[in-house]
């Protein structure tokens, strides 16, 4: 959180504790200003102003405050610090690093009343400019380059609110070498010193030009996502699931495999090993486009369940600030928050604290209205700086037993346009990813389709709708099935249903702990599409020549089907066994 | 200390009293009643002039004449060693007699969250010897998974039948120098004939002198319930963090201390959530759970099986439906499989331990282990489906795959499940009959397992044996 500058105002004096809620009398603050609360300066956000009454969400325990004791304000809204530094940073929900603040407080345990900055204040960084004495600048623009991890170049950008919409500026100074981030690196005619470091408020968008339709899919590894469901770079997507349904499992695979630039991972009201999970694994784990270490191009913010729940409302806005961040760059960031259940959990406990009118199941009126504006601000954009630069946001969703038409699940599925319903009942039959195929969808598909077609085959879009035909045909005919048995279909649809099979078993199902399997790159996902698609073609073909259908689901090549996904060199195993299931089934007439 | 007779009124579990000086939130404070009887209660909101407080042993008794005194202080556990052997009641204040306790620290029972940075993944197997949880939901070191059953269901006897033979497998040879281990108890409104079970189960075993347990029963105080676990936890923490010992802790009933939450909340007039809880309830809760685990640089851990009684058996109803969204997976103790009269009658279809992942393998339990789990489960669930549709059409009119993976849930239950309560299975041979019933399934359909794990576990002869054993084979 940031530290810098604080013009301390008018200070007043608590006059009720209940919970995360504080109210103040005599405080001059304007709302969203951060306060420091009581004797041991806890810090809060104000939350609403009525008469003399002002009342304060605080970031941390507020047991054994009470009435009397101080409240300072700062006088500034609740901001993130943005510059070199935020990447391989594991962060709290106001962006306190939670290293700096272990190393502080001396204890494993989170203690109050301690601040850290966002940044590494006294940390020298190598800036190389990019612009020269006589450049003319507008906001946002790029003025250097500083290697922030040994994935990602820093740039370094005039601040957006330095300079007016259509205003320029020239640079009278440059520096290059070793700086810290407050230091000046580039000094503007209008008086304007641009350092390494930014403030932004956390609940204001960055300005953008225009957000455009995106074309790119963010590519997961992940074959029912990939292949079915795509997200485009830009994209939104949410995963509803109950509990144990693969929610943060398919979370980290993205977080792990996706082709985005930068990844931003929110644990929001979650679990504290899930995020011990990415931060031990993450250093080792390397990055599928460059090999690096997955850490160097992401930052983690981790405000578990255990943790203050008014840092758990704001540690979705510290995300995406600093996503906006990165894509002001021209980077393509994909944020992940999980879950934004418990987000929308905490502005219940809140409003409910404030006595605010309640909505549908307690949830306060602005539910939806905070829920698009968070992902209102994903999308492909042109950025101030002309760069184009993505987020794309991915939000879990935890609905109550399970139980889709709760406010949080519906009022995300209006504003989001890939939706990913995990099923518990695949969940417990160990189906993974347990995304339902019949009840999910993505808006993006056709858009995507042409990037696919252009780098993995023509006939790509062609494919997903067999797929998906037969396994229409195939939820038809289960429930036949369901009442007569299988035996008592005619063979056609019993070799249909065996086609289909292989379809969620081989290519549907991924699992994310083999080595392997983990990761499949389209070129993959479309090879094993096309090897049960020559299996289903063969097959038939044997039918109509009277084969008996027990006699061609028992060939011993089939099932070798199943094993396309732990093959590291797929291509000779699918070339081998498409010929082997060719070569087999003909033998049979 | 300034004592006040200010009392205003009086409602349910809560006393608001009006004060003239400043009162801090969370603090513990003491009411004697006229009749000379002293109740603890805590600061639930405090405002200027007046505070509102929850009175643990209930509110019968005060009237407006009692006096209150704050202690200034929030609530503090005395923690010492000396605390294993010993039998609190449900705030913590010993009821077996002995010598008073001589704390070597007061803690705050509330307790500050661990820091994300400083956790260490827990991975280190534990072995409980039960089949149902050992082959197919691993529990390992600082893992939190509940135990989800109904009322009158055994759930005690398998928490008890996993806090006795509870081990880690290498340390056994490791000629004992590592961390010591403990059990701490907590049980909240559970009656006395449940409680004895598990003191005589102690008792019996040699198993209290390394245990710390807290009584809140059916007939105490239902807020002192909400006290309880967190008493239990920061003695947990202490002897896990403090004094290294792997700590194990079991909390039974969660759903009790639940309703006492819901009291609370509806005595302050609270905007209810789902069916009538608090709306805060899964941080509440998660203010628990989340005190399992294990710490860098720190010797102990801390393990929590909270056992919960699903009101009316179901899943979604808001205890278990948070619960769950917090643990690290659950297993299922199903009322069928009882009635059947497995023991323990777990069904491991809907449970789940999410950190076996990492917790099994190759140098940790063995090589094949998650591929035997993850064939068991598809091939059990599969076999499970077909028995609603073998009552309908009859075993004969499945085909011959169908047969068998009916025949295997049939077995899967009575030798994998079926164990008893006092049988205690190393891992290999729960892996083992594991094999032999995969070993019904032709190997095609194995089709989870590595190869090379076939090659090298699978029982050949099984299939033709087990198809003579089938009475209806197909066509
Ligand atoms: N793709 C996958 N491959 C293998 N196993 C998986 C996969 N997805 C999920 N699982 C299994 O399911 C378990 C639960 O998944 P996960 O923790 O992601 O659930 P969740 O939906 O996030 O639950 P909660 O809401 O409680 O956080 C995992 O621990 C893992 O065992
Ligand atoms: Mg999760």
């Amino acid at each position: 959180m940031s530290q810098t500058e604080q013009a301390v105002r008018e200070d007043g004096i608590i006059a009720s504790v209940s919970g995360p809620v504080v109210t103040a009398r005599d405080l001059d603050a304007r709302m969203n200003d951060v306060v420091y609360v009581g004797d041991e300066g806890l810090m809060g956000e104000v939350i609403e102003i009525e008469g003399d009454i002002t009342t304060i969400q605080v970031y941390e325990e507020t047991s054994g405050i009470g009435p009397g004791e101080p409240v300072e304000n700062t006088g500034e809204p609740l901001s993130v610090d943005l510059g070199p530094g935020l990447l391989d940073t594991i962060y709290d929900g106001v962006q306190r690093p939670l290293d700096v603040l272990e190393d502080k407080m001396g204890s494993p345990y989170l203690d109050r009343g301690v601040d850290a900055p966002g940044i590494e204040l006294d940390k020298q960084w190598e800036f190389e400019p990019t612009v020269e004495e006589g450049d003319e600048v507008g906001r946002g623009d790029i003025v250097g380059v500083v290697e922030e991890t040994i994935t990602i170049d820093h740039k370094v950008m005039v601040p957006p609110d330095a300079l007016e919409e259509d205003e320029m500026a020239e640079v009278v100074a440059v520096e290059s070498g070793s700086f810290t981030v407050e230091e000046t690196v580039v000094e503007l005619d209008n008086g304007e010193d641009v350092t390494m470091l930014q403030e932004w408020p956390v609940r204001e968008a960055r300005p953008t030009v225009e957000k455009k339709t995106p074309r790119t899919p963010l590519v997961s590894g992940q074959r029912i996502l990939d292949g079915l469901f795509p997200i485009a770079k830009g994209g939104t997507a949410a995963i509803p699931g109950p509990f144990g349904s693969g929610k943060t499992v398919t979370q980290h695979q993205l977080a792990k495999y996706a082709d985005a630039d930068i990844i931003i991972y929110v644990g929001c009201g979650e679990r504290g090993n899930e995020m011990t999970e990415v931060i031990d694994d993450f250093p080792e784990l390397e990055d599928p486009s460059t090999g690096n270490p997955l850490m160097a191009r992401t930052s983690l913010i981790a405000n578990t369940s255990n943790m203050p729940v008014a840092a758990r409302e704001s540690c979705v806005y510290t995300g995406i600030t600093i996503a906006e961040f990165y894509r002001d760059m021209g980077y393509d960031v994909a944020l992940m928050a999980d879950s934004t259940s418990r987000w929308a959990e905490a502005m219940r406990e809140i409003s409910s604290r404030l006595e605010e009118m309640p909505g549908e199941e307690g949830y306060p009126a602005y539910l939806a209205a905070r829920l698009s504006q968070f992902y209102e601000r994903a999308g492909y954009f042109e950025n101030v700086n002309g760069t184009e630069g993505s987020v794309s946001a991915i939000g879990a969703v935890s609905p109550p037993g399970g139980d889709f038409s709760e406010p949080v699940t519906q009022n995300t599925l209006r504003i989001v346009k890939t939706f990913w319903a995990l099923d518990a009942d695949l969940a417990e039959r160990r189906h993974f990813p347990s995304i339902n195929w019949n009840e999910s969808y993505s808006l993006y598909k056709d858009q995507l389709d042409p990037w696919f077609q252009e780098e993995v085959s023509d006939d790509w879009p062609e494919k997903r709708q067999w797929a998906v035909d037969v396994l229409d045909e195939e939820a038809e005919l289960q429930e036949i099935v369901q009442l007569v048995g299988k035996d008592a279909l005619p063979e056609d649809q019993q070799l249909t249903l065996e086609i289909a099979r292989y379809l969620r078993e081989a290519y549907l199902q991924q699992n994310a702990f083999h080595p392997v399997d983990t990761y499949c790159p389209p070129e993959k996902t479309y090879l094993m599409l096309t090897t049960i698609e020559t299996f289903h073609d063969e097959a038939f073909d044997a039918l109509e020549a009277g084969v008996p259908v027990e006699e061609i689901i028992d060939i011993d090549s089939a099932p070798q089907i199943n094993r396309i996904g732990v093959q590291e060199d797929y291509e000779e195993y699918v070339e081998e066994l498409k010929s082997d299931i060719t070569d087999e089934l003909r033998s049979l007439y | 200390m300034k004592e006040y007779q200010t009392i205003t009124e009086i409602s349910g579990p809560l006393v608001f009293a009006e004060v003239d000086e400043a009162i801090g939130y969370d603090e513990i404070v003491e009411i004697e009643t006229a009749q000379g009887e002293t109740l603890r209660g805590q600061v639930l909101e405090s405002s200027e002039g007046v505070v509102a407080i929850q009175v643990f042993e209930g509110t019968s008794g005060i009237d407006q004449h009692a006096s209150v005194r704050f202690l200034g202080e929030t609530m503090k556990m005395p923690v010492t060693e000396d605390l294993l052997g010993r039998v609190l009641d449900g705030s913590g204040r010993p009821i077996d007699g002995g010598p008073d306790i001589v704390p070597e620290e007061r803690q705050d029972i509330v307790g500050a969250a661990i820091n994300p940075y400083s956790r260490e993944y827990p991975e280190e197997f534990i072995e409980t010897g039960v089949s149902a949880i050992d082959g197919m939901n691993t529990l390992v070191r600082g893992q939190k998974l509940p135990i989800f059953s109904s009322s009158g269901q055994p759930h005690s006897e398998l928490a008890m039948q996993i806090a006795r033979q509870a081990s880690v497998p290498e340390e056994e040879e490791g000629e004992g120098e590592g961390s010591e281990f403990a059990v701490i108890f907590g049980a909240m409104g559970i009656t006395a004939e449940e409680a004895n079970e598990f003191m005589q189960d102690f008792e019996r075993t040699g198993a209290l002198e390394r245990s710390v347990v807290f009584m809140n029963l059916a007939d105490d105080p239902a807020v002192e319930r909400t006290v309880t676990p967190r008493m239990v936890l920061t003695t947990a923490e202490y002897l896990a963090f403090e004094k290294d010992y792997h700590v194990l802790v079991i909390l039974t009933d969660m759903t009790n201390y639940c309703e006492a939450l819901r009291e609370i909340g509806a005595a302050r007039e609270e905007v209810p959530g789902r069916r009538g809880y608090p709306g805060y309830m899964y941080t509440d809760l998660a203010q628990l759970y989340e005190r399992a685990g294990r710490i860098e640089g720190r010797e102990g851990s801390v393990t929590q099986i909270p056992i919960l009684t699903m009101p009316g058996d179901d899943d979604t109803h808001p205890i278990p439906d948070l619960t769950g969204y917090i643990t690290e997976g659950q297993i299922y103790v199903d009322p069928d499989l009882n009635s059947q009269g497995l023991q323990p009658p777990v069904n491991v279809l809907p449970s789940l331990s999410r950190l076996m992942d990492d917790g099994i393998g190759e140098g940790l339990t063995r090589a094949d282990h998650a591929d035997v789990s993850d064939q068991m489960y598809a091939a059990y669930a599969e076999g499970e489906d077909l028995r609603d549709l073998v009552n309908i059409v009859g075993r004969e009119a499945l085909s011959e795959r169908d047969n068998k993976y009916l025949d295997f849930a049939e077995r899967f239950e009575e030798e994998f499940i079926d164990q008893g309560f006092d049988t205690n299975r190393e891992l290999e041979e729960t892996l083992e009959i594991g094999w032999e019933l995969l070993s019904m399934l032709p190997k095609e359909e194995l089709n989870r397992v590595d190869e090379d794990f076939i090659e090298e576990y699978y029982h050949e002869d099984a299939t033709d044996a087990d198809n003579t054993e089938t009475e209806a084979t197909a066509d």
